[in-house]
Parts: structure tokens; sequence; C-alpha cells
């Protein structure tokens, strides 16, 4: 975005094109919020407030209400948090263990492939660790990712056990003295309990080996998917301890709304976006930016 | 998020109105305001909801209640009746070309599973219909695309063209299509790169590929997943394309699916194949009428009504 207008001033832009608060003003909030995949009951909710807060404060008018619509969709993201929580949790002197998790197909390894590149810039030493046995070609795609970021790729052959990749993994970043080891676990659907359990139990090796690692687990969601990301969301959480978010495929045309329903409800924030396929196209996530990205149709219909 | 079927969510609100001899509007509304909020829930293109809901409330107003039916199960009928008509009656069958090789192209967005697809209908085909297809590696932009369909096609054990990663796609289903006359196999089964269906150079590839070889399929390969975006995805990979039909992938999770009705409601075109699993052997032909069921979220309450 060229010019980085705030987000009441974007807000500002929407509103202005009603002069009053009535049904079709909620009506066209509501569709706006909900073709981004913003989840149907936080959407719902977030009318039903807004109604209320205008019934309330007796509003006629759009421009009053402007800022109570974007104090809540903030607050709505943000809770009482501060504003400064998606940093990456990497430690100073010791090693630190990321673990990427996430159903088939999401961007799981490609978004290792980018971090892993990010961090080696930033001058830290990174191993990857290839804990999808499964896949078809998996093993040898994040082989690419680590040729491409310059870091070495720890692995074993396809059908080997993913937890013993890991152990591994963990035991050649100790004694090369690497400052973070990435592991790439195969894609599994939330409903596969075995394949959860199997999770889980990489995630207990982990632990053990590492105190208090995994430092950070990754959770991987595609932009396009709709109301599946929540159950996922909470599935995932249930076998380990999901830390932040990846939000890939945002350069296409998804919102990725759901994401706020996700922070809302489960307090997890994301901490990357994905824009592409490219090493450089991992950005730190910018709630700001995000949201008017969910209002972004609807401004570009206004300028026409 | 523990989706609540819609029988039980229409149950509050049928209790009201049990006992009466006709659908009146304020039941109506009352009823599709709960199939509008389980529709959305369940993924469908919000205004694909809006058409819908309209006509169910059309045909559902001023029904005489059946004597067998509540008039929440009335509605339900309508809506399942809406649903399933939308979603298209009939189970389609995987094109024969009059001259073989018959040529299938697959395309979708990134990760919705065209390799793992492209496998399962060589095996499908192969098992089912005796045939002999080539598998034909054209994604030669994802790191190791090639060597993840070699590894199926090795699986399978059904013969992979790949020309590595330097050639050009156009060329790669050209010259392979060349390759399966003189080898006689009677389907080529494309897999090419996943795209976004806004990427215009991407997009024109996959059609200098389909001038080129003039496939008997396009099968656009969906992640059943996928949310309010599917439509703009369906729409313009048909506009390009003009596909023949549509395979939804994921169907072993826990999703609705409601992509499946927006993509049929914006494109027309079948679901042909439904993906239920990570195995070449998981591949089933798309069953409308559960499709319609499964959205809504209450399989057993609709064959109540079926027998009514
Ligand atoms: N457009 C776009 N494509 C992406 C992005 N991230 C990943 N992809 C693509 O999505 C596809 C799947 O990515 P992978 O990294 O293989 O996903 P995964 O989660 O590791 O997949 P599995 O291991 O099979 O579960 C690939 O074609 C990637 O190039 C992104 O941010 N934008
Ligand atoms: N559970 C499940 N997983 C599937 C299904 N179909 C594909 N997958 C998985 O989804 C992921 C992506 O599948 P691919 O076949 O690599 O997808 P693709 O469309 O070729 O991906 P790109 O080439 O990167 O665009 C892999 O982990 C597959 O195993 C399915 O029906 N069920
Ligand atoms: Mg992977
Ligand atoms: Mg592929």
């Amino acid at each position: 975005e060229k010019t980085r207008q705030s987000f009441s001033v974007k807000l500002n832009d929407l509103i202005a094109r009603y002069r009053k608060v009535d049904e079709d003003f909620f009506e066209e909030l509501e569709e706006v919020l909900i073709a981004a995949d913003v989840g149907v009951n936080t959407v719902m909710d977030l009318v039903d407030e807004l109604k209320m807060e205008v019934k309330r404060q007796n509003i006629k008018d759009t421009k009053e209400i402007k800022d109570v619509i974007s104090e809540k969709l903030v607050e709505i993201y943000y809770g009482d948090d501060d504003e400064e929580v998606e940093k990456l949790n990497i430690q100073e002197d010791e090693l630190s263990v990321i673990l990427v998790v996430g159903v088939n197909g999401v961007g799981k390894t490609t978004s290792i492939g980018k971090l892993a590149h990010q961090l080696k810039q930033e001058g830290k030493s990174v191993m990857l660790a290839a804990g999808d046995t499964f896949r078809a070609g998996a093993i040898e795609q994040l082989d690419v990712w680590g040729g491409r970021a310059g870091v070495d790729v720890i692995k074993q052959g396809e059908g080997s056990d993913p937890a013993a990749v890991i152990f591994d993994g963990i035991k050649a970043a100790k004694s090369r003295n690497a400052d973070v080891l990435i592991c790439d676990t195969a894609g599994r659907l939330q409903n596969k309990v075995n394949l959860m359990n199997e999770l889980a139990k990489v995630n207990r090796v982990i632990e053990r080996e590492v105190p208090g690692a995994p430092h950070e687990v990754l959770l991987v969601l595609d932009a396009t998917t709709g109301q599946n990301a929540m159950s996922q969301a909470k599935t995932f959480s249930d076998a380990t301890d999901v830390s932040g978010i990846v939000l890939t495929k945002l350069d296409g045309t998804a919102k990725g709304g759901i994401v706020l329903a996700i922070r809302n409800e489960l307090q997890i924030p994301v901490k990357f976006a994905g824009l592409g396929e490219g090493i450089e196209d991992l950005q730190a996530f910018d709630a700001h930016a995000f949201v008017y990205g969910l209002f972004a149709d609807l401004l570009e219909e206004d300028a026409e | 998020m523990a989706f609540e079927g819609l029988a039980e969510r229409l149950q509050s609100t049928m209790k009201k109105i049990t006992g009466k001899g006709k659908v009146s509007e304020q039941d109506v509304k009352e009823m599709t305001r709960e199939v509008r909020l389980a529709l959305l829930e369940a993924d469908v293109n919000f205004k694909v909801v809006k058409d819908l809901i309209k006509r169910i409330k059309e045909r559902a107003v001023g029904q005489e209640v059946m004597e067998s039916l509540t008039p929440g199960q009335q509605v339900i009928k309508v809506v399942k009746e809406e649903l399933s008509d939308l979603m298209g009656g009939e189970q389609s069958k995987i094109a024969v070309a009059d001259r073989p090789p018959t040529v299938i192209m697959m395309a979708g967005l990134q990760g919705a599973g065209k390799t793992t697809t492209s496998g399962k209908l060589a095996n499908h085909l192969r098992k089912k219909h005796n045939r002999s297809p080539l598998l034909v590696a054209a994604d030669v932009y994802r790191p190791a695309a090639i060597d993840q369909l070699e590894t199926v096609g090795q699986q399978l054990d059904v013969p992979v063209f790949s020309k590595g990663t330097d050639a050009n796609p156009v060329d790669i289903a050209r010259d392979a299509l060349e390759q399966a006359k003189e080898e006689h196999h009677d389907y080529v089964i494309i897999d090419t790169a996943g795209r976004l269906h806004v990427d215009g150079d991407l997009m024109a590839e996959l059609e200098q590929i389909k001038a080129v070889v003039d496939p008997d399929e396009i099968f656009l390969v969906v992640d059943a997943m996928t949310g309010q975006d599917a439509v703009n995805v369906a729409e313009s990979f048909n506009e390009q394309l003009e596909l023949s039909g549509v395979v939804l992938t994921k169907l072993d999770g826990d999703t609705r699916g409601g992509a499946a009705l927006s993509i049929k409601a914006v494109t027309g075109k079948p679901i042909k194949f439904a993906g239920m699993g990570e195995k070449l052997d998981q591949l089933e032909p798309f069953r409308p009428e559960s499709m319609a069921s499964r959205i809504l979220g209450m399989g057993d309450v609709l064959s109540l009504i079926d027998k009514a």
C-alpha cells in the first residue's frame, strides 16, 4: 500500500457512503465481514453490539458510529493485550526450537524455508529437521528450501519415525551450537486422532530434550480456509501449545478473517503473514493493515 | 467450533409453532434465519445463501402442514430439496476421447491437492477401468514437485513423464502427449503447478497448455475447507479455462464443505470426485445428496424426512 492511511481514516471512507445508520448499513457491514471469512458468530455479535450501542447513544449519523466500529474490531483482535506480543520467542544464548504444525497443504514447509532465510539474515545459525516423513517428496522439498536459505537439513528416509527425526535434529543442533532449529511436520487433518497423537509425541520429545522448548509452536493457516480454521486452531492447541499463527496465501483474494475470531476466542496471535511463494514473501503480521484489508473490496468499489 | 446441527437449532424455533395448520410467514422467517446461519457457518458463499433463502421463503410460506411433518421439518424438506437441486443430481463419469488418449488437465490453487489427486485418478482409471494412464509432471515451480509426482508414480507403478524443471510446462505437455500416443497410453493426466486465479501470467500458461493438448477434461481441484473465496476462485478458473468438472479434496476432515455449494452455484460444473484421504486409493465419486446433508450437519433428520 502506497499511502498508509490510518485505520480510522479508511473506515471513515467506508462509512462516509452512508448518511444514516440504518438496516442497510448494518447489512452491508455484516456482508463485508462475512465475505472476509470473519467468524459468523463474531460478526453477528459485533453487529448486535453495534446496534445496541447505536440505540444507547442514540446515534443517527454514520460518522459517529465510525469510532465505535473501529474500537470494537481492534478490541476483538487485541483484547486486553498489548499490541507488541507478535514477536518470535527466540532465546539469546541457547538453542530455540520452533515446531511448525497444520493441516495438509497450508504452507508449512514453504513458511519454514522463508523463516529460516529471515532468521539467517538476522545473523542466527539455523537448522531444519525434516519431520514430514510421510508425504511423497516432502523431504526433498524441505531440502530444496534448506539449500535456498543456506541452512542444514537433518533428515532420515521416507517412512521413518518423525519423533526420531526431530530427536536427531535436536542432537545435531546442540552439537553444532545452532541458535534455532525449525521442525517441519506432515500435514494432518485435526480430526485424525492417531496423527494428532503422533504430533503430541513429537512435542513431548522436544520438551524432554530441551528445557523450555518448544519455544514456539507455529500453526500454519491458509487464508483461503473458512470457518474450519477455528476447529484447526482448537484441536492443534490441544495436541501442542500453539503460540502463534502463520497466515499464508494472503497474496490471493481471500482475507483470512477467521483469525479475528481465533484471536478473540483462543488468544492466539498471528505472528507472520505469507504473501507469495518466494523466499522473501514472509512478513511480520500487521494487524491494522489486516483489518483494512477486510474492507478493501468495499473501498475499491467505492473508488470506482 | 462445536457445530450444532441445524436440526437441533431449529428445535427451539419449531416448538413455538407446532400444531399449526399452515406455515406462516413469521414461522418461515424465524426458521430461515437459522438456516441462513447454518449455511454461513458451513462456508456457503453469502450471495449464494441470499438467493437460496429467498427461494426457500417463497416456497415454504403458505404450505399446508403435512400430517406427518412438523412445520419445522417441512421447512427443512424444502431446504434440502433446494440444496440438492443446486448441487445437481447426476453422478458424473470421466470423459473418454473418441480417439485415445483422453487428456485430463488438473488446475487449482496452491496446496489444493492436484498432485495427489492426479495419482488417485491414475490409480482409479487403471484399477476400476483397466486403463493405462501416463502422469505428466508439468509443475516446474514448486520445489520437489516432480519428485513428488515421481514418487507417487512409483508407488502406483504408473509411468511419469518429466523433462526436469528447466523445460517449459507447455512444451512438457505437448511432448507428453506425443509420447502417450507412441506408447499407446489411453489417458494422460497433466499435473500443473498451483497458482492464484488472479495471477495473469500463470493463468495464461494454463490457457496455452489447454490450446496445445486440447484436454477432454479440465478439473479444478478445490480444498473442501475453502471459505467464502471459493466463488472467486471457481469463477475465475472457469472463465479462463472453461472447466469440465471439479474435484473436492480433504473431505475426510470435519469441515462442513459449503464451498461445494458455492462452486456449483457459480460455475454450474459438476463436482465429479471427492478426495477422502492422503492415500492414493482414497478417491470417491462425489455424492451431491449426502453433501447437502453434510453442509446442513443433519444426515439423520433428513433421512427421516425422506421416509415421511
Ligand atoms: N501464493 C502463495 N502460495 C503459498 C504460500 N505459502 C505456501 N504456498 C504454496 O502452497 C503450496 C503448499 O505449500 P507447502 O509448504 O508444501 O505446504 P505444507 O503445509 O508443507 O503441505 P503438506 O506438507 O503437504 O501438508 C505450495 O505450492 C507453496 O508454494 C503463500 O504465502 N502464498
Ligand atoms: N487428508 C487429505 N489430504 C489430502 C487430500 N488430497 C491431498 N491431500 C494432502 O494435501 C497436501 C497437498 O496435496 P498436493 O497434492 O501436494 O497439492 P497440490 O495441489 O499438488 O499442491 P501444489 O502443487 O503445491 O499447488 C498433501 O499433504 C496431500 O497429502 C485428501 O483428500 N485428504
Ligand atoms: Mg510440508
Ligand atoms: Mg502439486
